[in-house]
Parts: C-alpha cells; structure tokens; sequence
C-alpha cells in the first residue's frame, strides 16, 4: 500500500573529499556496486536521481535469484534495506550535468551547484524507454501512448490494449495490463523473444492476442488515441486496429550522452567495456544495460556493477 | 480499526520525520464520508502521531466554508501545508497520498518543516523572478513510481516563491477533473491551464514553461 523509498537520513556530502569510487546511477548496478566498495572499504558514493533506475518502471520480477515474483517496488525496498544496513553512502535528487577527466581524477558536476571528485567512477545509469519513431507517437504521447505500464496501466480499465514488443518486458506489460483490460493484443514485428514462462501464461489468457510480423506504422486519433495502422509483413496488407491504448515496451535507449566524450560507445550509443568492465578510459567503468552485450536483466546489471567495484578496488590498490 | 502503518513502517516514517526542523501545521479538508475522505483522515493522524512537530487541524468543508475557501478548496479531501509561522505557501496534495505518493507527502512534511535541498543560485534567481501568479496541477496515480519527483518540483516550487501553487491530484479519484484536463499518462503537469509537461521533468522545464506565460 505504500511505497516508501525515502532514507532514514539525508547523507551529510562532503563536497571537498576526494572519494575513491563514485557510482552513478541508482539502479541495480551501481547500487550493488556501492555496496562492494563500501564492504572492500573504498571511499565510496553512489549519485543519481530516482532510487530503484529502470527498475522502477517494472511491475513484477521473477527471475532475481531469491525472490520469485515480488513487485518490483518490494524488490527496491529490499535493496534500500540493504544499502541503508551497510551505510552505502548516497547521494540522491540530483542530475550530473558534466563529466570530465583531468590528470588522475574524475570531476562530476552537479546540478545543486556542487563538483564531486573521484580517483575512480563506474557509469551505470542505464537507459531512457525508446520510441517507435513512427507519425502521432509524439501528438499521441500522454494520450493513449504510455511507455509507463505502472503509472498509466490503471487509466484503461475495460479498454481495447496493444502492447508494442516481443521481448520480457512486453509480454510482463500486457499480463499486468490484461487483469483490468477489456482485451490486450501484442503487436510485434517478428517473432516473440520473451522467456516461455510469460508466453504460455499470455497465449492462456481468453482475452489476449498476438500480432506476429506486424509493423506499427502509424498512431491514429486526434484528441487520443483510437487505433493504430499496421502492415503484415507477410502479405503486406495495411489495417487499422482499435485500439484506446497502447503501451510502447521495445527496450531502452541507452542513458550514455555524458559519458560520450570519456568512452568509446558502439553504433547504439552502447560503451563498449572488457570483462573487467572497463572502459578504455583508465578508472572509467561502466556496468547495466547501457554497456554492449547486456542482456538487460536485473541480476546481471547487479553483477556487472559488483564486478566493477572489485576491479576499481583492485586499480586503486595498484596504483 | 487496523492501522495503514504496519510497526515497521511507522518506525521507518518516524525515523525520516526526525529530519523535520521546525513545527507545521497540516490543515485537511473533507466532506463527511466522500471518497478517500476517511482514509485520508486516518493516514493524516497516523503520521502526526509520528512526530510531534506536526499538527493536525480536520475541517469540514460545509461547516467550516471560510476556512476552506481562503485555501481555494474545490476537491475533497485535499490538505493544504502552514510553516511554523502559520504560512501557507501553497503546498496543497488533493487526493489520499497512498502508494508512490507517501514519498511526495513526506517530503514534503520535511521541506515544510525547514529542511528543504540546496539549489544553485542561478536557479534561486529565475524563481525568484516570477511576478505573475502560477498555479501548478500535477496529475497522479498512486502507482505510478515517476510521479512523487514531479509533485515535488511542484512543491518546492511553490515553497520558493509565494507566486507559485503547486497541487497534487490524484486522477482516478478525481475522474471528472482528469477527464477536464485529457489525463491518461501521468505525471500531468498542467501550469495555469495553459501549458503542459508529462513525465517526471527537471524543475527548469517548469521554469521554462512557467516564463512563458
């Protein structure tokens, strides 16, 4: 019934401390990694806006190893539980607005006006929801167009769904969508990617449908939403579909514009990072969904980031 | 009756709310048993009794008309924030602050109380520069874990500057409101019915928009 995520007690941040690890971000990964340096006794600090990252834009999880399917906002608290028990000091409620490497040390400013400083930082602030490009996804946005299942999902009790995807978080989003909508269909343009487990419980469901090779061409409606037009990709034929919602679950786009000029990204805007995490910045890592590779998963963003607090150990103690 | 606040949680509130510095008041106005009214009342009086710097006041909107109209009350329940000088400042939260929204309230107890973030002075600066006055309605739902950020920005705002209100309101138990306003996506943002910001956005987009009007 409530969803606490206030600390027990605002961190007193010493702007002037030169810390040994700094995290940013505030999701699994570089709260994991905060929780590593902090027991390998590094000055530590984790930075970041939102407790939770993209976690918070999840209903349920059932794939962290020791928690089978919790909300995710039970599975935030536990982790808050878990830093606050370990004092990892935290700084939240601020946005970096630049990073910048000079001679040994990383300089990060704030938007409070303050610049932290660090020997080494882990980058994890993993990624913004992406959009399908296509015409009315901007005028429709707010509208019917929601890429927050969560947040909006409760607007369309007994409403006609679609649910843009193929991949876990798709198929999670129209399985809580479909408990209070009058029918849920998932459109996707090739095939289904998500875990069997959430397939088979989408495919039971008397309301829910699939729309395999099926392109979302366009958002239709005015004022909001009424339909969306899609092509078969097979047979090439275009149609409206009714629709009063639809909710847009096709990955992230990955949160790396300040890191751009530190590390080398690929094409996808991904850093690119060894099995040390490291990028090719010396003392720079990165962790989460915003690295290449990632599969994207709550446990692996996790350990990504407990691998890079080790790593930074290690560094520092080379140094 | 059973208490919303769980031991546990009462410990973790109590413990946050020993952050307050100085005494506020929270004034509630509800409707006899309208909806969310008692709930609201309940919650109320469970947090006060977790510190003693806050104080609780329940009017009855048709009894008590004046008092509600010098707080522009149109909804119930809605309850508005007085610092220790007995100042509204234009803190109001319409709707029960249940779900997501218990961290918007408690913040808000907080920054009330004197204990509010540090902001750069450029920041300070804009704020303090607007004249017009500005009314800001942030639409919610209570699980939608985005929307305490942006009625914080509404607060906070408001606390900056006594041109400013910021209002929380919670869209599914205000239909007819969200339904005035084109709510399905929140956080909705609306600024003197004018202007219009989704999602959980920096305070210097509600800057951006506010020097427009």
């Amino acid at each position: 019934m409530f969803n606490l995520q206030i600390g027990p007690k605002k961190q007193d941040i010493n702007y002037n401390e030169t810390y040994d690890f700094i995290a940013l971000g505030l999701g699994p990964a570089a709260l994991n990694a905060g929780l590593y340096a902090v027991r390998k006794g590094l000055k530590t600090l984790v930075v970041g806006k939102d407790f939770g990252g993209q976690l918070k834009n999840t209903s349920e999880v059932d794939n962290y190893l020791g928690f089978s399917l919790v909300d995710a906002s039970f599975l935030i608290a536990k982790f808050k539980e878990h830093i606050d028990a370990l004092e990892v000091p935290l700084l939240t409620d601020v946005l970096i607005t630049k990073l910048e490497k000079v001679d040994d040390l990383f300089y990060i400013s704030l938007d409070n006006g303050h610049i932290l400083k660090s020997k080494t930082l882990l980058y994890a602030f993993g990624g913004n929801p992406r959009k399908l490009n296509v015409p009315g996804e901007n005028l429709l946005s707010g509208r019917g167009i929601s890429y927050c299942v969560t947040c909006d999902g409760p607007f369309y009790k007994d409403k006609d769904i679609v649910v843009a995807g193929g991949g876990n978080s798709a198929l999670d989003a129209a399985l809580d969508l479909s408990r209070i909508a009058k029918s849920v269909t998932i459109i996707q343009r090739s095939v289904l990617r998500a875990d069997k487990k959430s397939i088979d419980a989408f495919n039971a469901l008397p309301h829910g449908k699939v729309l395999l090779q099926t392109e979302i061409l366009e958002f239709i409606g005015e004022d909001k939403l009424s339909g969306v037009k899609i092509r078969d990709k097979e047979t090439g034929k275009e149609s409206i579909y009714k629709a009063d919602a639809a909710f847009i679950e096709i990955g992230n786009i990955p949160n790396t514009t300040l890191i751009k000029d530190l590390a080398l990204l690929n094409e996808a805007g991904e850093v690119y990072v060894n099995e040390k995490q490291e990028t090719n910045t010396k003392g720079l890592y990165a962790a989460g969904d915003i690295t290449i590779n990632s599969h994207r998963q709550i446990i692996i963003a996790a350990g990504d980031g407990a691998k890079a607090a080790l790593e930074a150990a290690n560094y520092l103690n080379k140094k | 009756m059973q208490k919303f606040f769980n031991k546990e949680v009462a410990g973790q509130i109590k413990e946050i709310l020993t952050q307050m510095k100085n005494e506020i008041t929270i004034k509630l106005f509800i409707d006899g048993a309208c909806d969310t009214c008692l709930e609201t009342k309940r919650l109320l009086e469970e947090t006060a009794e977790l510190s003693d710097k806050i104080k609780l006041v329940v009017h009855e909107t048709k009894v008590d008309t004046e008092e509600a109209k010098k707080y522009d009350i149109t909804l119930t329940p809605s309850f508005v924030f007085l610092d220790d000088k007995g100042v509204y400042k234009g803190v109001k939260f319409s709707g029960f602050p249940g779900g997501h929204e218990i961290n918007s309230f408690i913040t808000a107890i907080i920054e009330m109380s004197g204990n509010h973030p540090e902001y750069p002075q450029e920041l300070l600066d804009r704020v303090a520069k607007i004249t017009k006055p500005v009314d800001i309605k942030v639409f919610v739902t209570l699980s939608c874990p985005h929307c305490p950020g942006a009625v914080e920005t509404a607060h906070r705002l408001a606390m900056l500057n006594p041109n400013i209100k910021g209002v929380m309101i919670e869209a599914q138990t205000f239909n007819e409101m969200s339904n005035k306003y084109k709510v399905s996506g929140v956080p909705k943002i609306v600024i003197n019915d004018k202007h219009e910001l989704l999602g959980n956005q920096p305070i210097e987009e509600f800057l951006n928009k506010i020097e427009l009007l």
